[in-house]
């Protein structure tokens, strides 16, 4: 019983990792499409323009004068893992591109997801367990404003605070530990706003459930019957948000490696986008998706085992 | 909930609607003027003049413009210099007003196609159902898989040329159009899930099976039963698609690919200010201004947002706007 029980769960599992590919591929391919179509490319960036000839050897010496050709070749080495040269930056290929700043994006990431979890989760709980007091109309306004604060403000702001006036910390950087806390804080902040936005809403909606009456009823000590039964069900919501949500911190902190001048990736997608890079476009984007369909699996598995009842959906 | 508390957000969003009135009045009334003034460089000895009450840069510097409404020029003038100056030596008082007239247009129109296309495309995929649906659905799961900040680029990009042409030599009003379109265009998808769902389990009750069996065409069905009952859920997205959209063209002007200069956006004017305190710290007011402001217009954005969804949707669940 409980062998078939297994069987139907990595059953499942092996229909989730097929449909991840599948989603992979229909990302690359769109993504493709988006880059060919749409005009302009990096040897025409305005200023020193190349000689058409010139163009014409380099296109064809990448096989990017036929998008065929170009399409099914770096399909070919990206599952080989090797994205191929990129335009952007001379003496780099994508793969030196991305082993360098990926690293440093997923520290910072995880770790702003981290802290966004360690601190939105009980501050959304004791909004739940002390509706309509003033810590609840506290916390939600503190929510509302922390979603309202774009990064670059509070990144500015915590910098001129810490690092300007108190010199408590280096101005921006990378490399040692006393790098991480501010960068760390400033990404973490609209993530933490928003779980514990969703712990909040989740919470209540579990505390008004029969189970968590009967147990009251029971006579359990209210604190158990919080954090012990109705935690595990009222994060529900708040782990379907993580995948996206880790996905984005890890890739998407452009606006806080910026002001912080940390050398991550996020500052790849946008300048690959703004040369048109190919190479370098098909390949950071391959990696989110990839980042991305992976959390979500991740996510999916976690979801089954909080909620046995939802393990048919993985 | 307790009414206690509900009230308190209803004050906030009350707050809110003032607080958006009182910008938006103000920065319509003085459009005459500041669509001129906006990019007056005064440029003297000293050009990032700090805040101060009494006008710093002489009148005649900004009458150009202006004369047939002098008289409402000289009131306006005294304002010139609350904010300060930037490093232009341009008042940032007549800066940051069409600025946020900008941003929140911007926030707006977003709102309005991402409505158009996310309705659109979730009531279709709900009412064809089947492999349509499947597909459909699958797109919407492959352009989440796409980075955003990658999408807009791109898209703006793509934009560019075909509207250039289209707009004939206004480049600015295109630039503006692009970027619409491109925050619009990729925060729809939010939107067409939501109203798939909303479709589907309201295209099995009762209600509208009794509809199809008097015989009413797919069509009548969508626009009497349907789109009424979606109304609350589309007014709840929309409101909360205003915040982002501003929230977004602010991100995309601090990285340089928004609004062109010398058009003014609360996001621009912000990104001007951190580089100013980034490079030397004391002109704080370049900071301070253009942010309470994107915070002011954000917060009470959200309340209203906020008051919207208790309004229309008090059963809201865990999968509010996790995009």
């Amino acid at each position: 019983m409980l062998l078939r029980h297994h069987q139907a769960m990595i059953a499942r599992l092996l229909r989730r990792v097929i449909a991840g590919i599948v989603t992979i591929a229909f990302v690359y391919t769109l993504t493709f499409l988006m880059v060919v179509s749409i005009p302009g490319n990096p040897f025409q960036t305005g200023a020193r323009n190349m000689p058409p000839q010139a163009e014409q050897a380099l296109r064809a010496r990448y096989h990017m004068d036929n998008n065929w050709v170009y399409f099914g070749e770096f399909l070919l080495g990206a599952v080989r893992g090797d994205f191929g040269p990129t335009f952007t930056y001379n003496e780099w290929t994508c793969n030196q591109i991305i082993a360098s700043a990926l690293p440093v994006s997923v520290l910072m990431g995880s770790l702003a997801i981290l802290v966004a979890i360690m601190v939105g989760v009980p501050l959304g709980v004791f909004s739940a367990i002390r509706r309509g007091g003033g810590i609840d109309a506290t916390i939600t306004a503190g929510v509302l404003l922390g979603l309202s604060l774009p990064t670059f403000v509070t990144g500015s702001a915590l910098l001129t605070i810490f690092a300007v006036l108190l010199k408590v910390a280096p101005i921006g950087g990378w490399g040692t530990l006393a790098h991480l806390p501010l960068p760390v804080l400033t990404l973490s902040l609209p993530f933490t706003a928003y779980i514990t936005r969703l712990t909040r809403i989740g919470m209540l909606d579990v505390l008004g459930s029969g189970f968590i009456r009967t147990a009251l009823a029971k006579g359990l000590h209210p604190r158990t019957v919080v954090w012990k039964h109705a935690l595990k069900p009222a994060l529900l919501p708040v782990l379907s948000y993580l995948g996206p949500a880790t996905a984005q911190a890890m890739t998407g902190s452009f606006v806080v490696e910026k002001v912080f001048g940390v050398p991550g990736i996020g500052q790849h997608f946008v300048n690959a986008a703004l040369n048109r890079d190919p190479g370098l476009i098909l390949s950071t984007v391959l990696v989110f998706a990839t980042i991305l369909v992976t959390l979500n699996l991740v996510i999916d598995v976690m979801y089954a085992w909080i909620d046995p009842r939802i393990s048919s959906a993985v | 909930m307790r009414a206690g508390f509900r009230i308190r957000l209803r004050h906030g969003a009350i707050a809110g609607v003032f607080v958006l009135a009182g910008l938006v009045v103000t920065s319509v009334a003085t459009l005459p003027l500041s669509r001129h003034w906006y990019n007056v460089q005064v440029l003297d000895d000293a050009v990032r003049h700090p805040p101060s009450l009494q006008p710093i840069v002489p009148f005649e510097k900004y009458d150009a413009a202006a004369r047939e409404i002098k008289s409402a020029a000289r009131l306006a003038h005294r304002a010139s210099s609350w904010l300060g100056h930037d490093d232009l030596g341009r008042s940032l008082f007549y800066r940051i007003l069409p600025g946020f007239l900008i941003s929140l247009a911007m926030g707006l129109s977003a709102a309005v196609i991402s409505v158009g296309i996310g309705v659109t495309w979730g009531a279709a995929a709900a009412l064809i159902g089947g492999r349509v649906d499947f597909l459909m659905m699958r797109l919407v799961d492959v352009l989440y898989g796409l980075p955003y900040i990658l999408m807009v680029i791109l898209l703006k990009v793509g934009l560019t040329r075909p509207l250039t042409v289209l707009f004939g030599g206004y480049t600015r009003w295109a630039d503006l159009v692009i970027l619409l379109l491109a925050i619009g265009g990729v925060s729809w998808l939010t939107m067409a899930r939501v109203i798939r769902g909303q479709v589907l389990s309201l295209r099995s009750q009762p209600f509208v099976e009794a509809a199809r069996a008097c015989g009413a065409g797919p069509i009548h069905i969508f626009r009497r039963h349907l789109l009424p009952n979606l109304i609350g859920p589309i007014t709840v997205y929309a409101t909360l698609v205003v915040p982002q959209a501003v929230l977004q063209e602010s991100f995309l002007s601090f990285l340089g690919i928004g609004v062109q200069a010398p058009t003014p956006s609360l996001g621009r004017l912000a990104a001007d200010g951190v580089q100013a305190v980034n490079t030397f710290v004391g002109y704080w007011w370049l900071l301070v201004f253009p942010c309470a402001v994107i915070v002011l217009t954000l917060l009470a954005l959200n309340f209203v947002g906020d008051a919207f969804r208790d309004r229309f949707d008090p059963a809201s669940k865990g999968a509010m706007l996790v995009t």
